[in-house]
């Protein structure tokens, strides 16, 4: 059935391994678009600028499709984006009237913190999982929660400013005239890209998404990857936090909230599988780009900003039917 | 002339580029039972799924009773025309045994379930069948063969007048397969119309009237009487080829050599206890036994998916961590699951990963693998064993059903292992791919590798120089290289001779 309806450019797309950039026809037409609603859209500064406001949600896809290749899920990753980076400046502040600790912490120690917390945020939930069996959504959707709330109570809800700019330095530095989180999430796909690819661990994610059971018997030890996929994704979402909280050089008590959702949209809009052991990382780029894309020219053109939110959902949307027709194969197996 | 209770006219089917059946005629007469045989990867199962309306064929015609096929093809009314045992499991893992038996065809009713009626009708075919088991099991919680017992009597449960089997009796025991028989005479006798897969000729020559085969997606003999066609012709039609039968027995290795497996009093509650055995480099023992005999699950223990709670595996010399799979391939032991579809299968990853993800580690440092060396040890595999795919990049989830087992034994051998523990290492594959197998494991003997066969099928087991029986989780007899079938049957079956 999905083999009669299968087009020549698809089935030649698939023989080449290229089936995930069939998304790219659909970024240049928002693009084109763009281009005609705004000639501003196509200038290295605009063009830059996507980029750099997509480096953290790009970060956290890389996180997120590395447990959905095991067929497991993380809804908290958008919750450590918010709670790391405000404990490591909570840490750091010395005026408690302004919601922090008052302890005045070395910005490279809390550095070091904001990472460690992640890892452990990622190691709670591979314990769960893992261990005590229990489903990972509910752990995740619950750790989601609390650290949400967590995040609130730390600072009574206020925004923490006037952080020093060691502790920025990721999200707002310049390597070359380049953005350095630029640098970094493309630094990080190719790392992610090719160790899914070339690599024994990143192989036995989808080993263990495809079949769990045959995996173990086939030697891969299950558990300890599950685990350190959950720290492994933890860390990134440290890092995504770090890299935001340098961006907009403060720390919001709602960062990273409903992020979650764009993580998901761009992964399964890129070929990524929910239920498991199919899709690559090139494609959860190209979905990463088209939404980033999609929100700047929106953003420049004129649609009323209260109908922002609706179009995008809506051409989401489009997208995933368009990656469908093109690109995705049905499952006829 | 008799009316055709199915009849197919040159059918095609092709996926994607590979055209796996090449303009296809087949006519079955009302009452007449037909033979479809051919290698792994013909294109039987393919067939098959035109036939049941799972797939559409690219061009040609399907007539049920002189009359072409519904033009729905998951209508009620093509459902009635055929019922189907297929290849793959199709219970719903999750559903009680109950109520995969009358999957979306509850009794009475059809819109409501009336769960005692529902309950009491599964138990009665239960008891016909002799499952031994409760209507309200779960399916993951069957057995093999249980599952496969489940399938058969949820297939012939419907009552349609053309029954297809593929591969039936692939996972049954010779007393399941028996009463299988018994039924289709039966069901052969109120002319009910049969298309019968197998890879065991035998049974075609005991159940069938006449035979197709099929080799590489064509007709090579079309509905020849079977009484006209001894067993080398069909052979021959198949593999295009004659091929030979052999016996091997390589001798073993000098008596005094230290074991490569020794087993020492294992126990595990419940499945097995005190079990003992010593197997030399160069020999191939056969553990034989009942499928609740605990001959499965000792396999396990050696292979470290099982922790056994007292007792030792040792692997020429050194003892095994319990429940460890991956210490156990480190030190020798190489392991074919008998489940090959849930347990040995990494389905959307390709031929040649699937054929090395034991020795991946021996691909480049820190575990990068170099694509290179991956498929160069791959390609040997893939040669050795014949397998039928469109190329080593395609996933195995769309090989065949026998491919998919020569997949799973290639990977075994991959690592050159000390010790071969193999669960029905033959079942479900063409006779020529079984002497492929059978060649293999004497090459890994000769080198100095024990082999462990696990099966109860005389012809997996007629290479042994030693046949051990199990019987309710312990050992109670072992035969000599000189067994003989009818003792070997009583002892398996607990019955003394
Ligand atoms: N979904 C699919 N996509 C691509 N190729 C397929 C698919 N299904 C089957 N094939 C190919 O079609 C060929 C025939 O497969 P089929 O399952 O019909 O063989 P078979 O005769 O039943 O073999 P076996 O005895 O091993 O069960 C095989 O080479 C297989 O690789
Ligand atoms: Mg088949």
């Amino acid at each position: 059935m999905a083999a009669s309806a299968q087009s020549g450019f698809k089935a030649r797309l698939t023989s080449l391994g290229l089936r995930e950039l069939t998304l790219i026809p659909a970024l240049l037409i928002v693009g084109f678009v763009g281009w005609l609603n705004n000639p501003a859209f196509l200038t290295s500064d605009n063009l830059l600028n996507i980029l750099q406001q997509s480096s953290e949600l790009s970060i956290l896809v890389i996180a997120e499709t590395l447990i959905l290749l095991l067929a497991k899920i993380d809804l908290s990753l958008e919750s450590i984006v918010g709670f790391t980076p405000m404990l490591g400046a909570w840490l750091i502040s010395t005026d408690p009237s302004l919601g922090g600790s008052g302890l005045g912490l070395n910005p490279a120690l809390a550095i070091a913190i904001v990472f460690l917390t992640g890892a452990l945020i990622g190691a709670l939930n591979g314990f769960l999982v893992v261990k005590m069996r229990l489903s990972p959504f509910i752990v995740t959707l619950s750790i989601l929660i609390l650290l949400r709330g967590m995040t609130l109570g730390l600072t009574n809800g206020t925004t923490l400013f006037d952080l020093p700019n060691s502790f920025l330095y990721l999200g707002s530095a310049k390597w070359g005239s380049v953005p350095a989180s630029i640098w970094i999430a493309a630094l990080l796909y190719l790392f992610f890209g090719i160790g899914l690819r070339y690599h024994r661990i990143g192989r036995a994610l989808y080993a263990i998404g495809g079949n769990s059971e045959a995996a173990r018997v086939a030697g891969i030890q299950v558990d300890r990857v599950v685990w350190g996929t959950y720290i492994a994704s933890g860390l990134l979402a440290a890092l995504a936090g770090l890299m935001l909280s340098g961006r907009i050089a403060s720390v919001v008590s709602s960062q990273g909230q409903n992020m979650i959702f764009y993580v998901f949209a761009a992964a399964v809009i890129g070929g990524v599988n929910l239920n498991g052991g199919r899709g690559r990382l090139v494609g959860a780029l190209t979905g990463v780009l088209l939404l980033g894309v999609l929100q700047n020219v929106l953003t420049l053109s004129q649609v009323p900003t209260f109908w922002i939110d609706a179009v995008y959902g809506a051409i989401i949307l489009l997208a995933l039917i368009f990656a469908r027709l093109t690109g995705d194969r049905a499952e006829d197996v | 002339m008799q009316p055709a209770a199915v009849e197919v006219r040159n059918i095609s089917k092709a996926f994607g580029a590979s055209q796996v059946l090449h303009d296809v005629s087949l006519s079955i007469p009302v009452g007449v039972s037909r033979g479809l045989v051919g290698r792994n990867g013909a294109g039987k199962s393919t067939l098959v799924s035109i036939l049941t309306g799972l797939l559409a064929p690219n061009s040609g015609k399907l007539l049920f009773d002189d009359v072409e096929a519904p033009a729905q093809r998951t209508s009620r009314e093509w459902r009635n025309k055929v019922a189907c045992v297929y290849q793959r499991s199709t219970l719903v893992p999750t559903m009680s045994v109950a109520e995969n038996l009358f999957a979306n065809a509850y009794p009475g009713n059809p819109s409501w379930v009336n769960w005692s009626r529902l309950r009491a009708a599964a138990r009665g075919i239960c008891e016909e069948w002799e499952l031994g088991v409760n209507v309200d099991t779960r399916a993951s919680d069957l057995r093999v063969e249980q599952r496969q017992l489940v399938e058969i009597a949820r297939a012939l449960a419907k009552g349609a007048r053309f029954i297809i089997f593929d591969e039936p009796t692939a996972a049954l025991e010779s007393k399941e397969v028996a009463r299988l028989f018994d039924r289709i005479r039966r069901l052969k006798r109120e002319g009910v119309t049969l298309l019968y897969i197998s890879h065991h000729l035998q049974e075609i020559y005991d159940i069938c009237d006449s035979v197709t085969v099929l080799r590489d997606g064509r007709v090579i003999v079309a509905g020849a009487e079977v009484a006209d066609l001894p067993k080398d012709k069909i052979v021959e039609a198949m593999v295009g080829e004659q091929i030979a039968r052999s016996t091997r027995r390589p001798p073993v290795l000098s008596a005094s050599s230290a074991p490569a497996l020794s087993v020492k009093h294992l126990s595990l509650a419940s499945m097995f206890h005190d079990i003992s055995f010593d197997i030399s480099p160069g020999e191939q023992v056969g553990l034989a036994g009942l499928g609740g005999s605990g001959k499965e699950q000792i396999a396990e223990a050696i292979a470290g998916l099982l922790t056994a709670r007292s007792g030792d595996i040792l692997v020429g010399g050194v003892t095994l961590k319990p429940g460890h799979v991956p210490t156990a391939q480190l030190t020798g032991v190489s392991y074919v699951p008998r489940d090959r579809r849930r347990r040995g299968i990494l389905p959307q990853l390709s031929v040649a990963e699937n054929l090395t993800v034991s020795i991946q580690r021996t691909f480049g440092n820190f575990g990068w693998i170099a694509p290179r060396r991956l498929e160069a040890s791959a390609r040997q595999l893939f040669s050795a064993l014949s397998i039928v795919a469109s190329s080593m990049r395609q996933p195995v989830v769309e090989l065949s059903g026998g491919n998919q087992q020569k997949v799973v034994i290639g990977r075994a051998l991959a690592s050159s292992p000390q010790v071969l523990v193999l669960v029905y290492p033959t079942q479900g594959v063409d006779v020529a791919a079984k002497e492929a197998i059978f060649d293999i494991v004497a090459t890994a003997q000769a080198r100095g590798a024990a082999a462990l066969i696990v099966s109860d099928e005389l012809d997996e087991l007629r290479n042994c120089q030693r046949v051990l029986v199990v019987f309710k989780g312990s050992i109670v007899k072992a035969f000599g290289a000189d067994w003989s079938e009818r003792d070997l049957i009583a002892a398996i079956e607990g019955v003394d001779a």
